[in-house]
């Protein structure tokens, strides 16, 4: 276990222990069921949580996706109930817009020097505002399609439903896991988190790293509005209001470092599962109210953070102890 | 000649925003002809433009304490969070049958722990302010509504409604407040060093240190201020609509209120602010919301607005660009 790897198994522990604690109480949460649901609950946070985790690795953060969320949600509503556009082709639509916009807020973080925060936000706004501008309704989407893909589902033994849905943020993750540790990318982005200036005299083209990293968060993110479009079969401008801050705060609780160059997709999908498992919790009780969502992701996100901080402080000294 | 100097670069320094104000007002005025129309009603200032500067009073005094936090190169995400507590705590606290002075004392009091609270974890703990108020923005909607047992409550108590509907000398009451923050926070940053300190840290918070400022006390005290910029606003919120909403009161007016000292002015990477000039950029704000909602475009165009705004602002403060201009225009005349 060394600095790196730390934070990652204190994540993975919480999870066991909450896991355990909820077991002890609700021994429904060992069925299948209850575990499918949670993942295909949580499909849309996991998807955006990968593009985030890439960011905040590279040292950077990304306010818009909430509202990339919303817009991808919004523009496949009309594209599909007013344009009448094959589904298929409007997801390309939206992914190839996505990109664009990704494109543009990497580009201005890296050309112009502005803090990747303060961009971001602008293209908060816009993407929520657009989405505004396309329609104030909540459209529903009643294209046979959406049905369809609704009722693929994988049957697990115990009654579980494993949902297209869910079996895309599990090959968004597989896919995340593979991109961070075994190409090219994934390293340029673990370098860039690191030390911009070494990484750049090492020979990492920065302009073009920084501005896949945020074309990689918004495509997910327009990946990320698909899923939640097929989750909740509507488009809604003012829907995902504050993904943004569910998706850092399940990095942060995943070990993910937001000083960048240091953290795990992996990580990031426990982060999102214990998420769910305080909602689903909160749920089973009945007499806890949802405002307890919050605090306890505030409480867990506070003792994280914290925990970083210990890490960060106490691993350099033994380092230099050990030398 | 000379005694003109000191305030005439003030002035010019200011035309920017100065600018900008006149030409929102001015497209106002075009939309909507009787936007100057003042009439006093009840020993209050009626009008469009009164309304400018009272619906701008929140943004207006979050951005007072933003803009400090700015300046020493962080941010507070939690400003809109400590709102939502402050109301939810005046509204049970008048419920309670206690008095204005206590009510309003409990929420500044409230609204101070919070902002001690993150000032704590960024000067102490030493942990990026934008990921430390991140806890409590996130959390701090939560309290609010453990405080108002997740209800809407409403209150009937006159004296605290009279923050908002009330007005000393014909001025509505959230400007009289506005004014009255701004004075104090104008007098502790530039009647002392305060404000001197707060920009040596967000220049090189190393470098202050070794040169003896207490940067950690400094710290924790503009986060503090920034807590009881928000309290105040927050009972203003409050007062208006005669209730505390934990989920929607100063939902995403941090976000204002950073712009707004961005449009003043406030250098995001630290070390230079304006506190006039963020007001400024406040009331730029607002009247932009206030034409919007003239012109009869719907309220949501203003994101698309506001977000054109921002990257206005960008490209201005982006030295890169500006040194790219500056080179480019040197080179034309050859």
């Amino acid at each position: 276990m060394n600095q790196r790897t730390f934070p990652l198994f204190v994540t993975a522990a919480v999870f066991a222990l909450a896991y355990a604690f909820c077991l002890s109480r609700f021994p429904a949460f060992a069925s299948t069921r209850v575990f499918a649901n949670l993942l295909t609950d949580n499909a849309f946070l996991g998807i955006v949580a990968v593009g985030m985790t890439f960011v905040i690795i590279s040292g950077g953060i990304d306010l818009s996706v909430g509202s990339v969320i919303a817009f991808t949600g919004v523009f496949l509503a009309i594209m599909i109930e007013r344009v009448h556009v094959n589904p298929w082709l409007a997801f390309v639509m939206i992914l190839i817009i996505a990109a664009l916009f990704g494109a543009g807020m990497g580009a201005i973080i890296h050309f112009l020097r502005m803090p990747p925060f303060i961009v971001t936000l602008a293209g908060m706004f816009l993407a929520r505002g657009m989405s505004f501008v396309l329609t104030a309704d909540s459209i529903p989407i009643n294209h046979p399609l959406y049905a369809q893909l609704n009722e693929l589902v994988i049957r697990l033994p115990g009654g579980g439903r494993l949902t297209l849905i869910a079996v895309v943020m599990l090959l968004v993750f597989a896919g995340g896991i593979v991109l961070a540790h075994f190409t090219r990318f994934g390293s340029y982005v673990y370098a860039l988190g690191g030390n911009r200036t070494s990484a750049e005299l090492m020979g990492v083209p920065v302009a073009s790293a920084t501005i896949r990293i945020y074309v990689l968060s918004s495509v997910l993110a327009a990946v990320s509005g698909i899923v939640f479009s097929l989750y909740t079969s509507a488009g809604y401008s003012l829907a995902a209001t504050g993904v943004e801050l569910d998706t850092i705060a399940a990095v942060i609780i995943g070990g993910t470092l937001l000083t960048g160059g240091s953290g795990y997709v992996i990580g990031t999908f426990v982060g999102i599962l214990i998420q769910g498992l305080i909602q689903t919790y909160i749920t089973f009780d009945g007499t806890l109210s949802s405002w307890w969502t919050k605090i306890a992701i505030g409480i867990l996100l506070f003792a994280f953070i914290a925990l970083q901080r210990v890490v960060t402080m106490a691993w350099p000294m033994r380092r230099v102890q050990a030398a | 000649m000379t005694g003109m100097a000191p305030a005439f670069p003030a002035i010019r320094k200011a035309l920017p925003q100065i600018g900008a104000l006149a030409v929102v007002l001015l497209a106002n005025w075009l939309v909507f002809p009787g936007f100057f129309d003042i009439r006093l009603q009840d020993g209050r200032l009626f009008g469009s433009v009164v309304d400018v500067f009272v619906r701008g009073a929140p943004v207006a005094l979050l951005a007072l304490g933003m803009t400090l936090v700015i300046a020493t190169k962080g941010i507070d995400l939690s400003v809109g969070a400590v709102m939502a507590i402050a109301g939810a705590v005046a509204a049970s606290m008048t419920n309670a049958g206690h008095g204005l002075p206590l009510t309003i004392l409990a929420a500044i009091g409230v609204g101070l722990v919070c902002g001690l609270w993150n000032g704590m974890l960024v000067a102490l703990l030493r942990i990026q302010p934008i990921v430390a108020t991140l806890i409590l923005m996130v959390a701090g909607r939560g309290i609010a509504q453990l405080i108002t047992e997740g209800q809407i409550i409403t209150f009937v108590d006159p004296a605290l409604i009279f923050l908002a509907g009330g007005s000393f000398l014909s001025i509505p009451m959230p400007v009289v407040l506005v004014i009255l923050m701004f004075v104090l926070t104008l007098l502790l940053v530039r009647a002392t060093a305060l404000g001197l300190m707060i920009e040596a840290i967000g220049v090189n918070l190393l470098s202050s240190a070794y040169s003896g400022v207490n940067t950690k006390v400094v710290l924790i005290a503009v986060y503090g201020w920034a807590g009881i910029c928000a309290a105040v606003a927050g009972l203003v919120v409050a007062a208006d609509i005669h209730g505390a909403d934990a989920n929607n009161a100063g939902l995403w007016l941090e976000l204002d209120a950073i712009l707004a000292s961005v449009i003043g002015g406030t250098s995001l990477l630290g070390g230079r602010f304006n506190i006039t000039l963020a007001l400024l950029g406040a009331l730029i704000i607002q009247a932009m919301n206030t034409g919007i909602l003239l012109s009869g475009f719907r309220p949501e165009f203003n994101l698309v607005v506001k977000a054109l705004v921002v990257l206005a602002v960008l490209l201005f403060q982006s030295p890169q660009l500006m040194g790219m201009l500056r080179v480019t225009f040197r080179r034309a005349p050859k």
